[in-house]
């Protein structure tokens, strides 16, 4: 992250900073840390003292059924939380969504980059039609799909010719998850990618053109290394958000079919089973996941130059 | 063909791919939503029997009324507040020189990236016990919070492309300090601090995760979870019309602002996600 260097005023830069601030930037650092602040301790409080709050909560009994037996009772929640079959089938589940509705999503979010990017007219019809799935309640395009492949009421069963319900079994609630993820989410990662896009420089392609390259291979030898840093940051986000699904899985049948999501096991634990100390374990394994993922990215990929830093 | 001509045709397939894509399925809700009860069940794309009762329906509801003005409320001011404190924080990444900004930005991305479900359990918990569960607080605090970084990333990213020596050219040609800033600064700020405002406004008009685990009544449900909730006839039967009808509302004025502030809107995203 190199934004203090390039934002930096030219009156801070002067060069006895080092060894003895000057009145001045002792100031600005005051102004700044009374500017930063109050942002800084909402994020901080609104966000460590609940995981903490949870961390402590897992290593307890603490059922709001039976409140009188909370005690601690260390690390055996989560025992409970590994050992549970149906943790390993959920994870699974999660892993199958992510996997595939990320990689379509990232074709097809490439395709529509290139078709934001250089379409030669209707480019501005194109960019505002593509944001509506970016922008409609995540709930109302899960109803959408749902009430679309439902035998019941939709008209996706007549079109295909189906005779049973999609949705009464698990490949057809998979097939159904997975197009409502991609519809809602590819805009997204459209929108990401359209960001490194506009770096790759006209005149390299141009070059290339000249030297006798076809699209093809102007695209995979400039124009995606060239843009792998905003490929890894969609990747990223698009991966990490793929991962925590919830709100599609509990519109559709919350989690029934074999669809439950590990957020969605997390959300029953705790509000349908009341039960806290088990389901603050599962938020805790849950978040442990994000962050390994996340620190995947960044360290293995090198991600995290891009967001934060002006890359 | 000449060669012009088929690349026009194939732009134009490739438009029409996307324009037909993003539009059916809020197209179908809407068809549905015009559909009459004994119709919903048809499974054709047009209704054969048109109707708007289902929206007078919807408003002649409690829950769906209520839920619309806890959604407007909730959001706007949880919108408000994350802008305010975002211009602060984003202003002084902007221009002022400080140790652990790095640190700052990286706190952002942790909490861009925390996955939300994980809070539920203790937020439950803790508002249950100081008596914020099921009340507009109770959804602002987390709404704000998450909201925070990404209006952090684009306002500062919109902040550093400000001519910030106007201010100070201005001064010179004898503006006082404060006339400097609202005539000058103000005005250039502006565009920004309304995009950051409208897609901060649609994280929160559209979240679910909270607002169907943090409340249970009519004093702060949000539209999404109301939704979810509504009754049918009986047990066994999906109120299809008030679903569709309900979603159409809450999806009318996000719509209009994506489509009103379109350029603003990628402009703002591509800004945040490259130069954050």
């Amino acid at each position: 992250m190199t934004t203090g260097a390039v934002a930096a005023p030219p009156a801070a830069a002067a060069p006895p900073r080092r060894r003895r601030l000057t009145e001045r930037a002792r100031e600005e650092r005051r102004l700044a840390a009374l500017l930063v602040g109050p942002a800084l301790i909402v994020m901080i409080a609104v966000t460590a003292y609940p995981i903490i709050d949870a961390v402590i909560l897992s290593l307890q009994r603490s059922d709001l059924r039976f409140p009188a037996q909370s005690k601690f009772i260390g690390l055996a929640n989560y025992g409970h939380v590994f050992s549970a079959p149906v943790f390993w089938q959920d994870v699974l589940h999660t892993v199958i969504i992510t996997v595939i509705s990320v990689s379509i999503q990232f074709v097809l979010g490439m395709c529509l980059a290139l078709i934001m990017h250089r379409a030669i007219f209707a480019r501005g019809l194109v960019r505002g039609v593509a944001l509506i799935p970016y922008g409609i309640v995540a709930v109302v395009a899960a109803y959408s799909w749902e009430l679309a492949w439902s035998l019941n009421s939709g008209w996706i069963p007549k079109l295909l010719g189906l005779s049973g319900d999609p949705l009464s079994h698990t490949f057809g609630t998979y097939v159904a998850i997975i197009v409502t993820e991609v519809w809602k989410n590819t805009p997204f990662m459209a929108l990401l990618l359209l960001a490194g896009l506009a770096l790759v420089p006209d005149e390299l392609l141009e070059a290339a053109k000249v030297d006798g390259a076809t699209a093809w291979q102007r695209f995979i030898r400039i124009t995606v290394p060239l843009m792998k840093p905003a490929i890894l940051v969609a990747l990223l986000f698009r991966t990490l958000d793929a991962f925590r699904i919830f709100d599609t899985i509990y519109i559709f049948n919350q989690g029934a079919q074999g669809t439950e999501s590990i957020s969605m096991l997390n959300y029953a634990t705790l509000l349908n089973r009341l039960n806290l100390g088990l389901g603050s374990a599962v938020s805790i394994v849950l978040f442990l996941f994000v962050a390994l993922i996340a620190f995947v990215f960044i360290k293995g990929f090198g991600a995290g130059a891009a967001p934060g830093g002006e890359g | 063909m000449s060669h012009r001509a088929r690349e026009t045709s194939g732009w134009s397939l490739a438009i029409l791919v996307v324009v037909v894509f993003s539009l059916v399925p809020v197209v179908w809700i809407v068809m549905l939503s015009l559909k009459t009860s004994a119709s919903a069940t048809d499974g054709s794309f047009i209704p054969h029997h048109w109707t708007l009762s289902n929206y007078s329906d919807i408003f002649k509801l409690g829950t769906f009324t209520d839920a619309l003005r806890n959604s407007i409320g909730i959001g706007l001011i949880s919108t408000l507040l994350a802008v305010a404190l975002a211009c602060a924080a984003a202003y002084a990444i902007a221009r002022l020189d400080f140790p652990g900004k790095a640190a700052i930005l990286a706190v952002a991305l942790a909490v861009a990236m925390f996955p939300q479900i994980s809070l539920v359990g203790p937020l439950y918990n803790l508002w249950r016990q100081i008596g914020l569960y099921d009340t507009w607080p109770g959804l602002i605090i987390p709404y704000m919070t998450f909201a925070l970084p990404l209006s952090i990333y684009v306002l500062s990213a919109f902040f550093r492309e400000i001519p910030w020596e106007l201010e100070q050219a201005a001064q010179v040609d004898g503006a006082t300090p404060f006339q400097a800033f609202m005539k000058v600064i103000v005005p250039l700020a502006t565009p920004g601090i309304v995009t950051t405002f409208i897609l901060v406004f649609i994280i929160c008009w559209n979240d679910f995760v909270f607002a169907i685990s943090l409340t249970s009544t009519t004093a702060a449900q949000t539209v999404p979870a109301a939704i979810s909730t509504f009754p049918g006839v009986s047990q066994f039967t999906v109120p299809y019309g008030d679903i569709a009808a309900a979603a159409v509302v809450v999806t009318v004025p996000v719509m209009l602002l994506v489509l009103l502030f379109q350029r603003r809107i990628v402009s703002g995203l591509t800004a945040g996600a490259v130069k954050g």
